[in-house]
């Protein structure tokens, strides 16, 4: 298969995962549409790194993956932490960011 | 046979994406998730991305989404009606949701004119020759020592980082501490207070002398715990909320 066709999927995966973490209101939800959209570019990333073979674009998803994985660490121990002073959870509720 | 394939794992990689985005209930969208990590997985087998595609499988699939399900399971997923809690707030709800939805199409529309419409050649091929082999493009032998000779900082500062969100989730998630109520008993716990003995450096030292540091710091220890069940005794249910 050609390389723009995975960049198309890659496109359609990131645009997917933008629109959701506008529209969804779950932070949940949302921290999963922003690891569409790091698989997105993670699938980006792999395809250049084939079309130009050599490793560089695949080490570089390997530490988007590492990045992925950090975020979502902090992400669900926040979202915990909200669930446990009794908050919604839910983005539009939670407008006061302050400590 | 390698196109069926794409075609099969783009046509899941799309779907759970969708999937992800439309579903209500948050433990499906995690399922989603798991199904679309899982064509991606293929998506990069048929790039010849064999090492990326396993760590794909057994760190994203298997051990990113345990944790998305088990806090799914302990926050609860509520369902989320995406229509019409948004229409029930007004006609604002809708038109936010209307416009963000455009933004997504207008977004997609650019990333495909600039990835399709690129002047590169190499995009329309099939990428550079590939000749099999023990320490070949992709393979683990290949990428470990990419990783320990070229971007030998770059994983150090990933182990680095990993570290960092480490500390920092059993600090958020911990019973005290993180993110306060208003009018609770705040009971700060700095760095400093770890690494320095009771009665020495602070503040009130410097105005009312050592024992009155100590005395002062007796009483915040035990007042910390003798007072917080009298101030809220009145709604004996928060002290259930925790674990």
């Amino acid at each position: 298969m050609a390389i723009g066709w995975y960049l198309a999927v890659s496109a359609i995966v990131f645009a997917l995962g933008a629109a959701g973490v506008m529209v969804r209101r779950n932070p949940l939800v949302v921290l999963l549409c922003l690891e569409l959209m790091l698989n997105g570019a993670n699938l980006a990333l792999v395809a250049f790194s084939r079309m130009w073979g050599n490793g560089d674009g695949q080490v570089f998803a390997l530490i988007v993956m590492t990045v992925a994985a950090c975020e979502v660490c902090i992400g669900l121990g926040l979202i915990v932490a909200i669930h446990r002073r009794k908050l919604p959870i839910d983005v539009d509720e939670l407008r006061e960011l302050q400590g | 046979m390698s196109q069926v394939l794409f075609f099969i794992a783009g046509f899941g990689a799309i779907a759970g994406a969708v999937g992800v985005v439309m579903l209500r209930d948050p433990f499906y969208a995690v399922l989603a998730l798991v199904v679309h990590l899982l064509s991606l997985a293929v998506l990069f087998l048929l790039l010849r991305a064999e090492f990326v595609a396993a760590v794909q499988v057994v760190v994203y699939a298997g051990a990113v989404m345990v944790l998305y399900v088990f806090v799914v399971a302990y926050v609860g997923g509520r369902e989320e009606p995406i229509g019409e809690l948004l229409r029930g707030r007004g006609p604002a709800g809708a038109q936010l949701r209307l416009g963000a939805a455009i933004i997504g199409g207008a977004l997609l529309v650019e990333l495909l004119i600039a990835l399709l419409g690129t002047g590169l050649e190499a995009v329309g091929g099939d990428g550079a020759p590939y000749a099999p082999g023990p320490k070949t493009f992709g393979t683990p032998a290949y990428i470990g020592q990419l990783l320990l000779t070229r971007f030998l900082l770059v994983f150090e500062v990933a182990s680095l980082l990993l570290l960092i969100a480490a500390v920092g989730a059993v600090v958020l998630a911990r019973r005290r501490g993180g993110i306060e109520e208003d009018g609770e008993r705040r009971v700060a716990l700095t760095p400093l207070d770890l690494i320095r003995p009771r009665e020495t450096g602070t503040m009130a030292e410097g105005v009312g002398g050592v024992p009155f540091a100590i005395a002062r710091a007796r009483e915040e220890n035990d007042g910390a715990r003798a007072s917080e069940p009298v101030a809220t005794a009145g709604t004996g249910a928060d002290e259930e909320g925790g674990w």
